[in-house]
């Protein structure tokens, strides 16, 4: 039979004997394709920017975050003066010592920036990892099984979610700063403060308390990637290709792990990148009140904070902290836009 | 045909599906009756048609013959087997016997799995071959089924309806199985490309001795594979027969319309052909009408008979099995 259907069969044949053997990616592909996209190559390049910032952060840094004299405070440099609004020559001192000016404390701006990336880039990716881990083992169980304890599982996020998120944290922040304040050794406080230092001197910050605001937003970021999941799974599982899988004799875990989670990763991937400019905006905004990291830890927010105390004053203290923040934020959500675009499954096989 | 040995035989089969309503407790308010007492049996080697109007419930048969889903009621003996007794290990096991080929090439087929994948899954899932072995199987399962054998490393979104149907087949006959249920495999294919899956399956059928049940929703299609036909109605079967009583012979009426549709070749006749229009709609699965479910579109109802009692489904002879209260 000469059809249309042998011809390009054998067409196909030949374009495949051009590249035999040599098996397509989908994930590769994916990658060439995010890389084409400007705005999401960019992002990416600022995210590993401040990745490798933070983690160079004491060679990067002129200063220490902490170091500072008050002799010092709330200079301005020389290049920035006459950009502020407001007459601000006329009161400010002016030293080139330090590139974005000093704080109320004589503490050199850059520097602590510098440092900030430690605790914003963790925050944003631990808040989007454990909302992967819990948020997508979560929905997947509640999803793939589904019937009664389908509904009692959704009911308990339903119930999470009527709580406002914001006030759950604070609520939560607030506890953590009061009963695991002072300790006496043996009691479970006492075991989170162990962790808690652990995790504050690997990452350069002691007495920052980042294990607290790890917590605190890792337990209220899963809900959402939870239902996302659920709701994959449950249009995924009445897949043809997943009875398949059944009909062959593959067991629930090799349909989870083989058949669902790779059809379902692209998209939770892409939610969470997209989420995590929120995370990092939470830790900024528990700072901002207070809530967040203890000082003299350097978080954006808490720059802010101190900042807006003299905001007519000394307006930089606020726009530099707040600029980094703008930038990350903007680097995550062109990065996620470009993971969108790049794993849409419309686009596969297009070059 | 000298195989008279059964094969499958299914006895009052019965796939309901539970209503229920509520937010936090489920109530269970109803059933939609998909398949409501089904019997009939399938020989070795043979090809029973399975014919009826879209949502009378044939795909919902295929599956709970599988155990894809649990059925309701009633019995399913495979080579003897009670299958709906079966579960965990042996029902597994038993899935080595018995596959499916799927309607909807571009839907059974995983889109993150190379070809290779695919058809390979069955034979790993099984233990049959591994490594060296197992891609050598799947090149010459490629093959059998008319695909180029370097195709394992290519993705199915590269490939046309009428190949990923194929690659449906190669997956299906993997680790050699005895019954195969065809849920409608051709119906989303192009016509031109449907006769070609249509003579692969017969190929493979003699090649491998396959039993098929073979699912469509006009009789045209399953004329040509099938050796008999049984055509269903809101999740019954009226009437069972070999393919050429039912054809020249068949009684109920519902058959007698489903076949005044199908276009005769013969210029002559298709001129004199009548088409008998039914009126009204297909009633709810869930609300099945009482006595005979054809009876609100059947247009020689017997009124007080066929709106009271259900029609028994019995042999007129030579095993022809017709359920309606006209026909003795
Ligand atoms: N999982 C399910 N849950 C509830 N109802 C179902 C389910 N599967 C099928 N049904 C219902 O059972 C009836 C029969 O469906 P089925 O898919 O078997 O029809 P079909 O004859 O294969 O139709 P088609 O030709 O469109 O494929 C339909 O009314 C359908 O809505
Ligand atoms: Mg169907």
């Amino acid at each position: 039979m000469t059809t249309p259907e042998i011809t390009s069969q054998q067409k196909a044949a030949q374009r495949l004997s051009e590249r035999q053997g040599k098996p397509a990616n989908l994930w590769l592909d994916a990658w060439h394709r995010l890389l084409r996209n400007r705005a999401a190559a960019l992002g990416f390049i600022l995210i590993a920017l401040l990745l490798v910032t933070s983690l160079l952060a004491p060679l990067v840094a002129p200063f220490h975050y902490a170091a500072g004299d008050s002799s010092e405070a709330h200079t301005v440099p020389a290049w920035l003066i006459d950009l502020l609004p407001g007459n601000v020559a006329s009161y400010a001192k002016v030293s080139s010592k330090f590139l974005f000016g000093s704080d109320y404390l004589g503490r050199d701006i850059l520097s602590r920036l510098i440092w900030g990336t430690r605790v914003s880039l963790p925050v944003g990716f631990i808040g989007a990892f454990t909302a992967l881990l819990i948020g997508l083992v979560y929905g997947c169980i509640s999803g793939y099984y589904g019937g009664k304890l389908d509904n009692l599982m959704m009911r308990i996020v339903d119930i999470m979610y009527a709580f406002p998120t914001m006030l759950l944290i604070i609520l939560m922040m607030a506890f953590f700063k009061s009963t695991f304040a002072d300790v006496r050794p043996g009691t479970v406080a006492a075991t989170f403060n162990a962790i808690n230092d652990v995790i504050d001197s690997v990452m350069g910050l002691p007495g920052g308390g980042m294990l607290f605001i790890f917590l605190g937003i890792g337990i209220t970021a899963w809900m959402g990637m939870a239902r996302l999941a659920r709701g994959q799974i449950l249009s995924l599982k009445e897949k043809e290709f997943v009875e398949a899988a059944h009909m062959i004799g593959a067991g629930d875990g090799r349909i989870l792990l083989r058949h669902i989670l790779p059809n379902i990763i692209g998209p939770c991937i892409v939610a969470e990148t997209l989420a995590i400019p929120g995370y990092i905006n939470t830790e900024v905004f528990l700072s901002f009140i207070g809530l967040g990291v203890d000082p003299p830890t350097p978080s954006w927010g808490s720059m802010i904070s101190d900042g807006a105390a003299t905001l007519r004053a000394y307006p930089h203290m606020v726009l530099f902290p707040a600029l980094a923040l703008a930038i990350t934020m903007f680097a995550f959500n062109f990065l996620g836009d470009g993971l969108r675009d790049a794993l849409d499954p419309r686009m596969k096989g297009t070059s | 045909m000298a195989e008279t040995e059964i094969l499958l035989q299914v006895q009052d089969l019965k796939m309901w599906f539970p209503i229920t309503q509520g937010i936090v407790v489920q109530h269970h308010t109803g059933d939609i009756k998909a398949v409501d007492g089904l019997s009939f049996f399938i020989r070795q080697g043979e090809t029973l048609g399975l014919v009826g109007e879209s949502g009378c419930g044939k795909s919902t048969t295929g599956r709970a013959i599988l155990q894809l889903y649990r059925p309701t009621g009633g019995d399913v003996y495979f080579q003897g087997q009670n299958l709906t007794k079966l579960k965990g290990e042996p029902l597994r096991l038993m899935r080595r016997q018995m596959q499916m080929i799927f309607q909807d090439p571009y839907a059974s087929l995983n889109p993150r799995m190379t070809v290779g994948d695919i058809v390979g899954e069955p034979l790993e899932v099984h233990n049959v071959a591994r490594g060296r072995e197992l891609r050598e199987r799947v090149m010459d399962l490629l093959e059998d089924v008319g695909l180029n054998r370097y195709f394992v490393n290519r993705y199915p979104h590269e490939f046309s309806g009428g190949q990923r149907q194929r690659i449906g087949v190669a997956r299906a006959l993997a680790v050699g199985p005895k019954f195969i249920v065809c849920d409608e495999p051709i119906s989303a294919l192009d016509v031109s490309i449907q006769a070609q899956i249509i003579n692969l399956l017969e190929e493979m059928q003699q090649k491998y001795h396959l039993t098929y049940l073979f699912i469509a929703h006009d009789l045209s299609v399953v004329r040509h594979i099938s050796d008999r036909v049984a055509v269903m109605y809101l999740g019954k079967i009226v009437e069972l027969a070999t393919r050429d009583q039912l054809y020249f012979d068949g009684r109920h009426p519902y058959t007698k319309a489903l076949l005044s549709a199908v276009p005769i070749p013969d210029p002559a006749v298709e001129e004199k052909r009548q088409r008998i229009i039914l009126t009204g709609d297909v009633p709810s699965p869930a609300n099945p009408p009482k006595g005979c479910h054809f009876h609100t579109r059947c247009p020689v109802k017997i009124t007080g008979t066929c709106d009271v009692t259900d029609p028994e489904f019995k042999d007129i002879g030579n095993l022809h099995w017709v359920a309606c209260h006209r026909v003795s």
